[in-house]
C-alpha cells in the first residue's frame, strides 16, 4: 500500500494548504469556541469575562443533568452490550461458516441502519411503539434500549467483522486438530483473538448511543430525558455556558473512547 | 497402521465439481516416514486433510489401526498436523502453544509441565519457552509447531510442506532434525512435499501423485531408479527418454545397442520408451567400440561437481550425460563438436509404462 504512494507528496498539490486550513477551521474552530466558553466567568456565549469552573459546578449540581446523565449512561451501556453480543454472533456467522445462499443479503440487513435515514427509523419506531404503549400501558426504558440496540448493531458489527477477517481460519483448524471441541476452540482461540474487535465494537456502539438525539427524541416517554435531549430542550429556552460545559464533558468522554477504539483496531495481533 | 481404501474427494457440485482425489488406496506402516510427493494440485494435501479429518472423503474409507475413522471429527483422531504456515496461536507463549493439545486432552498439570519440558528439549527451544510466537524466527516457529504437534504423542504426525517457508540452509538442517525426531519418537510421519530431493533424502517410502492419483509407491531408490511411468521418471531427477524395441527382458535402442532392462508389469512387447539417467552414461572422445553408441557432442556445461554434455545420437535423439568431475577428468571430457563414444552402465535402462 505504501509503495504505491511513494514519491507522491500531497504537499506539492496546488491549493493544498488553503483546503487543509479551511477544513481544519470548519471542523475544529466551532468546537474550540464551545470548549473555551464552557470556562467563561459570565453568562454570555459571545463575550469572554474570565476563567471559571462555575458552569461545570452548576451542571454537576443540577439534578435534571444528573438524572439525564445517569439515564444516558444506563441506556448506552445496555444498548451497546446487547448490540455487541448480537453483532459478535452475526460476525461469526458471516465469516466463520461456509458460504451459504443469502449471505450478502444478511450482510446488507445487518447494516441497514447505516443506510436508512435516521428520521425514517425514528418516525417508524414512534408509531409502532405508540401502539404497543397504548396496548400494554407499559412505558419503561425498554423502548429506548431496543431502539438504541437496533441502530448500534452495525457500528459494533463492522469492527468485529474486520477483526475476524484478518484472523487466519487455520488457527481454529489447528485447535480442532489438537483435540479441542468446537466450544473450547471458540473459548480458547477464536474469542481471545477477536476480543480487541469486540471491545472496539462495544466502545463505538456506546459512543453512538450516548450521542443519539433524533431516535431518542421520538421514542422517549415523558420524563425519559437523556443528556442530548435534555440539552436540546435547554437550547429552546435560555442558553447558558452550562450547555457548553456538558458538551465538553461528553466530548471528552467520546474522544477518550474513540482514541481507545483506534488503538485497539490498529494494534497488530 | 493407516489404510486408505478407495478414497475419492470431490469438491463442489454439478458443473463446478472438482475431483481432487480419485480412488486412492495406500497402506502406511507403523513407524514409517512416508512421503506424498507431487506437483501442486496433485491431491497430496487433500489426502493429508482427509487423514487429519478436516474434510470427509466423498467415497472410500480411512482406517487407523484397523478401525474406520473417516467420519470422526479431527479432535477425536490420535493424529496431529504440522501446518505449512505453522498456525501457531499468537496470543500464547511458546510453552502454552506446546501445552495446548495436552490441556485439551485433560492431562494432569504435572504431566503437562513435564511433557512440555521434554518437547522444548527435543526441539532445543528451552531458552525461548516464555516468548510470544511473533518474537521468534521462522525456523524457531517451525520447531514450536513440531513440538506442539508431537506433545500429545499422536499415533500419526502429518506434515504439510512444513519446510517450504525456510531458506535452503535451514531447510537442510530441518530435514535432518525431522529424521532424528521421527526415529526418536517412533511416531509414523506422513510428509507432504513437492520437492523431490526432500522426498528422496528423508523418506522410508514415497508415493508419487499426479492429478488425484497415486502413480507409484516405493522406496526412494525404487522411485528414482525403477520409475514405472514417464511422469514419475520426469518428476524425479533428470531423465533421458529413448525409443526402443523390447523382446522379453532385453531392449534394443533405436540408436543401437542391446541391454538387459527392468520391465514394469503390464508393458507389451515391441515398441517401448526407456529411461536412462544422465549420470549412468559415460562419454569419451573418439570412435565407438563394441557395445558403445556413436554421438556428436553439442554442448558441454561445467557446474562445479559435475559436467553435463548434450549429445546428438545417430537417430537424432538428444542424450544428456552427467559426469562427476575429478581433478584429472578435464582431459577425458570431449569438446563441443567432437565425435564421442557413449557407453551405458549395466542395469541403467528402465522400460516405462506410458
Amino acid at each position: 500500500m505504501a509503495d504505491a504512494r511513494k514519491g507522491y507528496s500531497v504537499r506539492t498539490l496546488p491549493g493544498f494548504a488553503i483546503v487543509a486550513l479551511f477544513t481544519l477551521v470548519a471542523l475544529y474552530a466551532p468546537i474550540a469556541i464551545l470548549v473555551v466558553f464552557s470556562f467563561n466567568e459570565g453568562t454570555s456565549l459571545a463575550i469572554w469575562e474570565g476563567f471559571s469552573l462555575r458552569w461545570y459546578r452548576q451542571a454537576i449540581a443540577n439534578e435534571a443533568v444528573q438524572d439525564a446523565a445517569l439515564r444516558s449512561l444506563f441506556l448506552a451501556l445496555s444498548a451497546s452490550f446487547v448490540a455487541t453480543t448480537a453483532a459478535t454472533m452475526a460476525a461469526l456467522a458471516t465469516t466463520r461458516t461456509r458460504r451459504f445462499p443469502g449471505r450478502t443479503i444478511i450482510y446488507a440487513l445487518i447494516n441497514q441502519p447505516l443506510m436508512v435515514p435516521e428520521i425514517v427509523t425514528a418516525v417508524a419506531l414512534l408509531i409502532v411503539f405508540a401502539w404497543i404503549k397504548v396496548w400494554t400501558g407499559h412505558t419503561s426504558m425498554i423502548y429506548l434500549i431496543v431502539a438504541h440496540t437496533a441502530f448500534c448493531i452495525p457500528f459494533a458489527y463492522l469492527p468485529i467483522r474486520a477483526r475476524l477477517e484478518t484472523m487466519d481460519m487455520s488457527l481454529e483448524i489447528a485447535a480442532r486438530d489438537l483435540y479441542a471441541s468446537r466450544w473450547l476452540t471458540f473459548r480458547r482461540v477464536t474469542l481471545p483473538l477477536m476480543w480487541p474487535g469486540i471491545v472496539a465494537g462495544l466502545m463505538l456502539a456506546f459512543v453512538i448511543s450516548l450521542d443519539d438525539v433524533v431516535i431518542t427524541e421520538f421514542v422517549k416517554s415523558a420524563g425519559q430525558e437523556t443528556l442530548p435531549t435534555y440539552m436540546l430542550g435547554q437550547l429552546r429556552r435560555v442558553v447558558t455556558p452550562e450547555v457548553n460545559a456538558i458538551s465538553t464533558a461528553i466530548l471528552l468522554a467520546g474522544a477518550i473512547l474513540v482514541s481507545l477504539f483506534f488503538r485497539l483496531t490498529n494494534r497488530q495481533s | 497402521m493407516i489404510q486408505i481404501e478407495n478414497a475419492t474427494k470431490t469438491f463442489g457440485q454439478g458443473d463446478s465439481a472438482f475431483t481432487a482425489l480419485r480412488d486412492v488406496s495406500v497402506d502406511i506402516a507403523a513407524n514409517e516416514f512416508f512421503t506424498l510427493l507431487g506437483p501442486s494440485g496433485c491431491g497430496k494435501t487433500t489426502l493429508l486433510r482427509l487423514i487429519a479429518g478436516f474434510e470427509p472423503p466423498t467415497k472410500g474409507a480411512i482406517l487407523l489401526s484397523g478401525s474406520d475413522i473417516s467420519r470422526l471429527p479431527p479432535n477425536q483422531r490420535p493424529v496431529n498436523t504440522v501446518f505449512q504456515n505453522y498456525a501457531l496461536f499468537p496470543h500464547m507463549s511458546v510453552a502454552q502453544n506446546i501445552a495446548f493439545g495436552l490441556e485439551m486432552l485433560g492431562k494432569p498439570k504435572a504431566e503437562i509441565a513435564k511433557t512440555v519440558d521434554e518437547m522444548l528439549r527435543l526441539v532445543r527451544m528451552e531458552e525461548l519457552k516464555d516468548r510470544r510466537t511473533s518474537e521468534i524466527s521462522g525456523g524457531q516457529q517451525q520447531r514450536v509447531a513440531l513440538a506442539r504437534a508431537l506433545a500429545p504423542h499422536p499415533q500419526v504426525l502429518l506434515l504439510d510442506e512444513p519446510l517450504s517457508a525456510l531458506d535452503l540452509k535451514l531447510r537442510k538442517e530441518m530435514q535432518i532434525e525431522l529424521k532424528r525426531l521421527q526415529s526418536e519418537t517412533g511416531i509414523t510421519f506422513v510428509f507432504v512435499t513437492h520437492d523431490q530431493e526432500e522426498a528422496l533424502t528423508m523418506s522410508d517410502r514415497v508415493a508419487v501423485m499426479n492429478a488425484g492419483r497415486i502413480l507409484q509407491v516405493g522406496s526412494p531408490r525404487d522411485i528414482y531408479e525403477r520409475p514405472s511411468e514417464r511422469f514419475v521418471a520426469n518428476f524425479i531427477g533428470e531423465s533421458n527418454f529413448l525409443d526402443a524395441e523390447r523382446i522379453g527382458g532385453d531392449v534394443t535402442l533405436a540408436a543401437g545397442g542391446s541391454f538387459a532392462a527392468a520391465v514394469p508389469e503390464g508393458v507389451p512387447e515391441g515398441k517401448v520408451s526407456v529411461l536412462i539417467r544422465p549420470e549412468h552414461i559415460r562419454v569419451r572422445g573418439g570412435q565407438p567400440e563394441a557395445g558403445e553408441l556413436s554421438a556428436k557432442v553439442e554442448t558441454v556445461v561445467y557446474s562445479g561437481d559435475a559436467t553435463t554434455l548434450h549429445l546428438r545420437l545417430a537417430t537424432g535423439e538428444v542424450l544428456k550425460a552427467r559426469m562427476a568431475n575429478a581433478p584429472d577428468s578435464d582431459a577425458a571430457v570431449p569438446a563441443e563438436g567432437q565425435d564421442a563414444a557413449v557407453s551405458i552402465a549395466p542395469g541403467a535402462v528402465t522400460v516405462l509404462r506410458d
